[in-house]
C-alpha cells in the first residue's frame, strides 16, 4: 500500500495542500527576510531627525564632529570623535592579539596537530565562543583589570587596554573557526605536490597552505573585526567609559556601542540626544553590513576561483 | 639539521597559540568555579535578593531568564525553521530570491547585538506597542508602548533568527537527495515529501539548531538594556507587558552599579556561575544531540 494515497479525490486535496503550503512557506521566508530592512528602516527612522528636523539639526550638527561628548548638560555637545577614538583603540588592541593567536592556532590545528588533539581543540574554542559577553566583561572587570594594572602601572584600573584584551577573547573564536575552515579546505593535492618536491611539513604549511587559504583568513579577520566593533557588554564593563579624546592605551575610553548601552535607558524619547544615539546605531549597522559583504565576497568569489585554478 | 630546528621552532609557535586558547578557557572557568561555588546553595537559587541586593538569592533573575528564553523560542523558532525549509526545499541555489534571503540572513548575523536593541525599541516598543495601545488601551494609558517582556523576547527572536536558519538549512541539505527523489517518484507532492520524508530525517539537526539559538539568546544582555530588563522587581512578571529580571543584566548591574561592589563579589561570582552553567548545559546538549544524529546518519 502506498503511504501517499492515490485515489483522485485525495490526490487533488494533496495538491491543494501542497499549493497552500508553498504559499505559506514563501510568505514566511519573505517575512524573516524583511526584518533586515525593517532593522535598517526603523533605526534610520529614529535617527533621521538629526538631518531632517530643523530644530534637532540646529542642536546636533554644529557639535557632531567636535571632541566633546556631553549630551546631558546645560549646553549639550554631541561630538562623536572621542567615541570613534575609543572604538578604534579597543578594536585595534583586540585585533593585534586576536589575529595572530587565532590564525596561528588555526594553522596548528589544521596542519600540525594529531587528530585526537584536533578533536579537543575545536570544542574548547567552541566553549570560548559560548561564553556570554557579560561573563567575559565580568572576568575582565575583576581579574584582568587588576593583572594588567600591575603589569603596566596604569593610572586607572579600567581602561582601553583592559577592554581591548577582553574583546580579543570574543574575537579569537570567530577568526579561528573561519581560518581553520579555510586552511583545511585547501586541496590535499596541492600539499602532496609540495611534499613530492621535497618540502617539509612546516614549509608546506607556511609557504603553500597558508597563502592558499589567505582569502578565508582575511575574511575571518574582517568578521572578527566586526565583532570587536560591535561588542557592547565587555566594553561597557571594562573600559572605564570616559569619553576622552586620547590615544593613550591606558587611558579610559568609551566606545560607540557602550554609549548607546549606557545612555539609551535614561534618554527622553524624541530628544536630540535620542536621535543621535540612533544615528550611532545606523553607523554601526552600515559598518557591519559593509564588513560582512567584503568578507562574503572574499570567502565565496576569491577562494572558489583560486581552488578551481583559473 | 638547522632547517629542522627552524621548522620545530615555527611549529612550536603555532602550538603555543593553541595552548594560549586552552589556558585562557581553563583560567576563566577555574576562576569562576572557585569564586562561585562557595556562595552557591539551594537558598541562593530559590530566594529573591535581600537588603538592597547585598544578600539573598537570584530566583527572580533565573525565572525571568527562563520565561524570556521560552517566549523567544516560541516567537522565533517556527519562523526560522520555515525560512530554512524554504531555502533548502523550495529554491535552487541560483534563485535570485534565495540568494537575497541568504545574503540578508548572513548580514543579520553580523549586526551588533546592541543595534538589535535599538531596533527592538524603535520597532517593537515604539511602533508595534504604541500601535496596539492606540487600539486596545483606554485613553492616555500605556500598556504595550513601553519596554516589556514580550518586546525583549521579540527582539531576541529576531537576533537568533539567523542562527536557526543557518543550522537548520544545513541539516536539511544533509538529508540525501535519493530520499526526496524516491518520494517524488511515488507521486508524493513537494509538501508531502518535505513533511513526511525530509523533516523526520532532520529532527536531530533541527533540535541542535534550536538549542544553539536558545543558548545564544540566553547569554545576550545588550539588546535587553532598554527593551524590558529591570534592576530589581518586588514580584515576578506575570503578564507579557511586565518588566523582568535577567541573570546577565543582574550580573552587569551588580558588577558596575552596586553600592558596595566588593561586598557583593561572591554574589556576582555565583550569578556568573549559574549563567554559565545554563548556557553550557544548553550547548552541551546541542553537541550531544548532534553527535547522536550523526551516528544515526552514518548507520543508515
Amino acid at each position: 500500500m502506498n503511504k501517499f494515497s492515490s485515489t483522485p479525490a485525495v490526490n487533488q486535496r494533496a495538491k491543494a495542500v501542497d499549493q497552500v503550503m508553498r504559499g505559506v512557506i514563501t510568505t514566511l521566508a519573505l517575512v524573516s527576510f524583511s526584518f533586515i530592512f525593517l532593522i535598517l528602516l526603523f533605526t534610520f527612522k529614529e535617527a533621521k531627525d538629526v538631518f531632517f528636523d530643523a530644530e534637532t539639526r540646529q542642536a546636533v550638527l554644529p557639535t557632531l564632529l567636535s571632541t566633546n561628548w556631553q549630551p546631558v548638560s546645560e549646553n549639550p555637545k554631541y561630538g562623536i570623535v572621542p567615541l570613534l577614538i575609543g572604538t578604534l583603540k579597543t578594536t585595534l588592541i583586540a585585533m593585534v592579539i586576536a589575529i595572530p593567536v587565532g590564525v596561528l592556532a588555526a594553522l596548528y590545528t589544521a596542519c600540525f596537530a594529531p587528530i585526537w588533539l584536533r578533536e579537543i581543540i575545536k570544542p574548547v574554542v567552541e566553549l570560548l565562543a559560548g561564553f556570554p559577553s557579560v561573563v567575559i566583561g565580568f572576568f575582565a572587570l575583576f581579574v584582568l583589570a587588576g593583572a594588567l594594572q600591575t603589569l603596566t602601572g596604569a593610572e586607572f584600573r579600567l581602561n582601553a587596554l583592559v577592554g581591548g584584551v577582553a574583546i580579543s577573547f570574543s574575537a579569537i573564536p570567530i577568526i579561528f573557526t573561519i581560518a581553520e575552515d579555510a586552511l583545511s579546505s585547501v586541496p590535499k593535492s596541492i600539499q602532496e605536490a609540495s611534499y613530492g618536491l621535497g618540502a617539509t611539513q612546516w614549509e608546506t604549511a607556511f609557504y603553500i597552505t597558508l597563502p592558499a587559504a589567505y582569502p578565508g583568513i582575511f575574511a575571518g579577520a574582517l568578521l572578527g573585526f566586526g565583532r570587536a566593533v560591535g561588542e557592547t557588554m565587555i566594553v561597557l564593563m571594562a573600559t572605564g567609559n570616559a569619553p576622552i579624546s586620547s590615544w593613550t592605551l591606558t587611558d579610559s575610553a568609551r566606545t560607540l556601542t557602550a554609549t548607546i548601552g549606557a545612555e539609551m535607558a535614561e534618554v527622553v524619547f524624541g530628544d536630540p540626544h535620542y536621535n543621535v544615539l540612533f544615528l550611532i546605531g545606523v553607523v554601526l549597522f552600515l559598518f557591519a553590513l559593509l564588513l560582512n559583504s567584503i568578507a562574503e565576497f572574499y570567502i565565496k568569489a576569491k577562494l572558489m576561483r583560486k581552488f578551481r585554478g583559473s | 639539521m638547522n632547517k629542522r630546528l627552524l621548522g620545530n621552532f615555527y611549529i612550536g609557535i603555532t602550538a603555543f597559540a593553541a595552548l594560549l586558547i586552552f589556558l585562557l578557557v581553563a583560567f576563566i572557568l577555574l576562576d569562576i568555579f572557585r569564586g562561585g561555588l562557595a556562595k552557591l546553595s539551594w537558598e541562593f537559587l530559590t530566594q529573591p535578593p535581600k537588603e538592597g541586593m547585598t544578600a539573598g538569592g537570584i530566583f527572580p533573575a533565573i525565572y525571568g531568564t527562563v520565561v524570556l528564553v521560552l517566549l523567544m523560542t516560541i516567537l522565533g523558532l517556527p519562523l526560522g525553521i520555515i525560512t530554512a525549509i524554504y531555502l533548502s526545499e523550495y529554491t535552487t541555489a541560483e534563485n535570485w530570491l534565495a540568494r537575497t534571503v541568504r545574503f540578508a540572513v548572513s548580514n543579520l548575523a553580523s549586526v551588533p547585538s546592541i543595534v538589535f536593541g535599538l531596533f527592538g525599541l524603535g520597532f517593537f516598543v515604539q511602533f508595534v506597542g504604541t500601535g496596539i495601545d492606540a487600539v486596545v488601551a483606554p485613553k492616555d494609558e500605556v500598556i504595550y508602548g513601553k519596554p516589556a517582556l514580550i518586546w525583549a523576547a521579540a527582539t531576541l527572536a529576531v537576533l537568533t533568527l539567523p542562527v536557526v536558519i543557518v543550522s537548520v538549512e544545513e541539516t536539511l541539505r544533509a538529508v540525501p537527495r535519493d530520499y526526496r527523489e524516491a518520494a517524488l517518484a511515488l507521486g508524493a507532492t513537494k509538501w508531502q515529501t518535505t513533511w513526511k520524508v525530509v523533516l523526520p530525517n532532520a529532527v536531530g539537526g533541527i533540535l541542535t539548531g534550536a538549542i544553539l539559538a536558545v543558548s545564544r539568546g540566553a547569554g545576550e544582555v545588550a539588546p535587553l538594556l532598554f527593551t524590558g530588563a529591570a534592576f530589581f522587581l518586588p514580584k515576578l512578571p506575570n503578564s507579557l507587558d511586565d518588566q523582568f529580571m535577567h541573570l546577565g543584566y543582574h550580573l552587569y548591574v551588580l558588577a558596575t552599579q552596586s553600592v558596595d561592589v566588593e561586598q557583593t563579589l561572591p554574589l556576582q561570582y555565583a550569578t556568573t556561575l549559574v549563567l554559565l552553567a545554563l548556557t553550557f548545559l544548553l550547548n552541551l546538549s546541542a553537541i550531544l544531540i548532534r553527535y547522536r544524529f550523526r551516528q544515526k546518519l552514518i548507520r543508515t
